[in-house]
């Protein structure tokens, strides 16, 4: 008896090391917390268009029956969207998926700058200055990409960069969302 | 040239301690001088080496060699000197480049300033401090090599995060470093006498100065931290249960409850696998707290670059040495029990209560911080566990742990009279009941538990206070006299105790009754918080080293009268494109008037501010109360009886009434 109390902290750390090797392994992001909007309708939000740039602003309606759709949260100030721009781009031509954005806390010469040096793969972008949207859409960082299926419900949300072992997290929930339809 | 020099040094470093963690061990089982006193050798070389490799980083980082990845990812040219030298250690392979130097410096200075120690003893104890280092500089060369090269090279590093860029965060990480690894050469002690099977009274003699070292770095590293959280993060929190913070609390708790039961074990020869267990568990929390900090394992503001492949080889480390170390302690501790008898009312149980108080404290807090993942786990189900959680845990197991603090230096050594005790304490019973009536009365009300904590922390100061005063019989002529012949140790619990009530009333003060108020402002808006008043005056661009700051101008006043100006800033640094608060502060000892400002609403409200004040009352307290754990410590750390390599006085004829 006296033996197996020397022994307890040995079975109490042994056994938070395996709880830590769990968490350790495949793919867990402790940062994931889930959307409250997940299969909910996309929230209501109309946004001006940036000035000084040709894509037109983004409102609900421009979400629904429209096929599946990626609603990329980005700003010019925000190094990582930088990083993820030429995956998204290349998303939008390949992929067959509509792309939109929501500029989020931008200047809009700033945001004009950006995609005029980037380029534009945005079909439209709303200019939430203000960060309004960006609450409706409970959005906690940026970048942010929603995946908003035909009847415009958001099916997922993915936090951070789209890039890396992102990119193939990201994959996997927008085929996830295909096979879906 | 000098960058590969560092990564050679670091190479031979190595060796030394592969080295130092056969032969010495191998020589105290054989009984071979020679080989046992190679580890003073092996132990002076190994912290030069890695000395060596830590200035060709520092190097690197003073030139802006932009070469080197590491330089290029947390410096910059245009950064002020200070924080060239503090980006030494601002990433995770400087930091843990750090890590391993206090774990060598540690290790030499056993071998050079222990004089006192059986050679054997020491042998053993610097081959296990050589595990450890074997273990992370290998795990620093694999995985993780602060000396790699680019090429092409930069024109320009990134910048360290501009919050990072303080006085206090520039110290703040050595200064924990050297309280967590401190604590390592406590672990290596306590293996090392596993080993030998054998814990005395000298034992817990020779580990005790490490030990209130490194207690004194971690309590410093600590409240650095939470000040540097307070002052510059802009939220005008100090404290967050975040698991960062956590993991850096529990070795404090840990290491405070082994510095008091390797005093019974000094004293009165008993709880001596209690106290080995803790010198494990204190390092082992410390090692737990390396991990979490960069495995990415939980979810916290403070955060290293993650690596999953870093993760599992810091995971391996640790499997090693803690389920090493415990399976050890699990074999041999049974066979150490004996020693001093006590009665149930005794200096001995009171500080077994302190033990097993701190230690619930110590598991609640480790609970608390590992449940998301235990959770996770079973259910699948994400959650975190915030301050409702720990305020409502941990403050229930700290109010006894603080009302058992006051009683616990007035009792005497094996029996003591609780009853004489208590009626010695009757008037600070008066005194506390007064104190709780007028806190209640100066805060108008406030949160019953609140105000009872204040009584308790008042009860602590008082109680320590009366038994300093008993024990130097101060109203009797010769108290100076008396109050000099006393050890130092005992001096020196007292300052450390008061500290905690001192830092116990901030606490309570800067929670219970702190008031905080956001508005808009533009030009002339008049804002009321706590008697007094705040009117904004207007903002000013400026242009610092490298940012860019707008500096708000309020103008504070009470009653009408003026009281001073304040300028909170924004700054805005271009090149690591982060924007930062920067609070100004009225301080005062009865608290703190606390501003910040940050960037215009919206569009629609340009010329609109958003102006954040609190005021916190006696905050300054925890800073105070910081210092005199600290100061206490030390006091207690140059008690002559201590102190390395002195040599041992005559034994005092009056019983040493203990700290």
């Amino acid at each position: 008896m006296n033996r197996l109390i020397f022994a307890l902290p040995l079975v109490v750390a042994a056994l938070i090391g395996a709880f830590a090797l769990w968490g350790l392994s495949g793919g867990r992001d402790p940062n994931a917390i889930p959307s409250a909007l997940i299969s909910k309708p996309v929230p209501d939000f109309e946004l001006p268009p940036i000035e000084g740039v040709a894509s037109p602003g983004l409102k609900t309606a421009d979400l629904q029956g429209q096929g599946l759709t990626l609603v990329n949260v980005f700003a010019s100030w925000c190094g990582p969207c930088r990083a993820e721009h030429p995956v998204l781009t290349r998303l939008a031509r390949e992929e067959d998926v509509r792309l939109v954005a929501i500029n989020y806390k931008d200047k809009p010469e700033a945001a004009a700058a950006w995609l005029e040096e980037l380029g534009n793969p945005y079909e439209r972008i709303g200019s939430d200055y203000s960060g309004r949207a960006g609450i409706e859409w409970g959005v906690t960082g940026v970048p942010e990409t929603f995946i908003i299926d035909a009847n415009g419900l958001v099916v997922h949300r993915f936090p951070g960069p789209v890039v890396g072992d992102g990119l193939r997290r990201f994959q996997e929930a927008l085929d996830q969302a295909r096979s879906a339809q | 040239m000098i960058p590969e020099l560092g990564q050679f040094a670091l190479s031979l470093a190595l060796m030394a301690a592969l080295v130092q963690s056969v032969l010495p061990i191998v020589g105290a089982a054989r009984g071979n001088t020679t080989w046992m006193a190679s580890a003073q050798t092996t132990a002076v070389t190994q912290a030069l080496l890695t000395a060596f490799a830590f200035g060709a980083l520092m190097h690197s980082f003073i030139v802006s060699d932009f070469t080197v990845v590491n330089v290029v990812e947390n410096s910059n040219s245009l950064k002020p000197m200070l924080y060239k030298v503090a980006g030494t250690w601002g990433s995770h392979e400087g930091s843990l480049l750090l890590w391993v130097l206090i774990l060598a410096v540690f290790g030499a200075a056993v071998a050079v300033l222990g004089g006192n120690i059986p050679l054997a003893l020491k042998a053993r104890t610097l081959s296990v401090q050589a595990w450890i280092s074997v273990g992370f500089l290998s795990f620093l060369i694999l995985t993780s090599n602060p000396f790699d090269r680019i090429f092409p090279p930069p024109l320009d590093g990134q910048d360290l995060n501009p919050l990072l860029q303080d006085f206090g965060l520039a110290i703040h990480p050595p200064l924990l470093y050297i309280g967590y690894v401190g604590f390592s050469i406590v672990f290596s002690f306590a293996v090392a006498a596993l080993i030998e099977g054998r814990v005395d009274p000298a034992w817990a003699r020779w580990v005790r100065p490490w030990t209130l070292a490194a207690w004194m770095a971690l309590t410093g590293g600590i409240a650095l931290g939470s000040w540097w959280a307070y002052y510059e993060l802009g939220w005008g929190g100090w404290w967050f249960w975040d698991p960062v913070e956590n993991v850096s609390f529990m070795p404090w708790l840990a290491g405070t409850a082994l510095l008091h039961s390797a005093i019974v074990t000094e004293k009165r020869d008993t709880f001596k696998a209690w106290t080995i267990l803790l010198a494990i568990l204190t390092f082992s929390l410390s090692l737990l707290g390396t991990f979490i900090v960069r495995s990415g394992l939980l979810t916290s503001v403070h955060a290293f670059a993650v690596d999953p492949e870093r993760g599992v080889y810091i995971l391996g480390l640790l499997a090693v040495s803690i389920l090493g170390s415990l399976a050890l302690f699990a074999w041999r501790a049974p066979a150490m029990e004996g020693g001093g008898l006590f009665a149930p009312i005794s200096r001995e149980a009171g500080l077994l209560i302190n033990n097993l108080l701190i230690a619930t404290a110590c598991a609640t807090v480790l609970f608390g911080t590992l449940y998301p993942l235990f959770l996770e786990a079973i259910t699948d189900e994400k959650i975190s566990v915030g301050p409702p959680f720990f305020n409502a845990s941990f403050i229930p197991i700290t109010l006894p742990l603080i009302i058992v603090m006051g009683i616990g230096p007035h009792l005497s050594w094996k029996r003591a009279d609780l009853a004489g005790v208590l009626a010695r304490l009757k008037w600070l019973g008066v005194i506390v009941l007064l104190a709780i009536l007028v806190t209640a009365w100066i805060a108008n009300g406030g949160p019953l538990l609140a105000v009872i904590s204040m009584g308790i922390a008042v009860w602590l100061v008082g109680a320590t206070v009366q038994d300093w005063a008993r024990r130097a019989k101060l109203f009797q002529p010769g108290a100076w006299a008396r109050i000099k012949r006393q050890p130092r140790a005992s001096h020196g619990m007292t300052l450390a105790h008061l500290g905690l009530g001192v830092v116990m009333m901030g606490a309570i003060g800067a929670s219970a009754w702190k008031t905080d108020n956001v508005s808009f402002a533009e030009e002339g808006t008049q804002v009321p918080i706590a008697g007094f008043e705040v009117t904004f005056e207007g903002i000013n661009e400026v242009q610092g080293p490298n940012y860019i700051a707008q500096v708000a101008t309020l103008n504070v006043t009470k009653g009408g009268e003026f009281v001073t100006y304040l300028y909170p800033e924004r700054r805005v640094y271009p090149v690591a494109q982060t924007t930062t608060t920067e609070s100004a502060i009225r301080q005062t000892l009865a608290g703190d008037l606390y501003v910040s400002i940050a960037e215009p609403a919206s569009t629609s409200a340009s010329g609109l501010w958003t102006l954040r004040l609190i005021y916190e009352p006696l905050v300054n307290f925890l800073w105070i109360g910081s210092v005199m754990l600290v100061l206490g410590g030390g006091l207690s750390l140059s008690d002559r009886r201590l102190r390395v390599g002195a040599p041992r006085r005559a034994a005092p004829t009056n019983a040493t009434p203990a700290e």
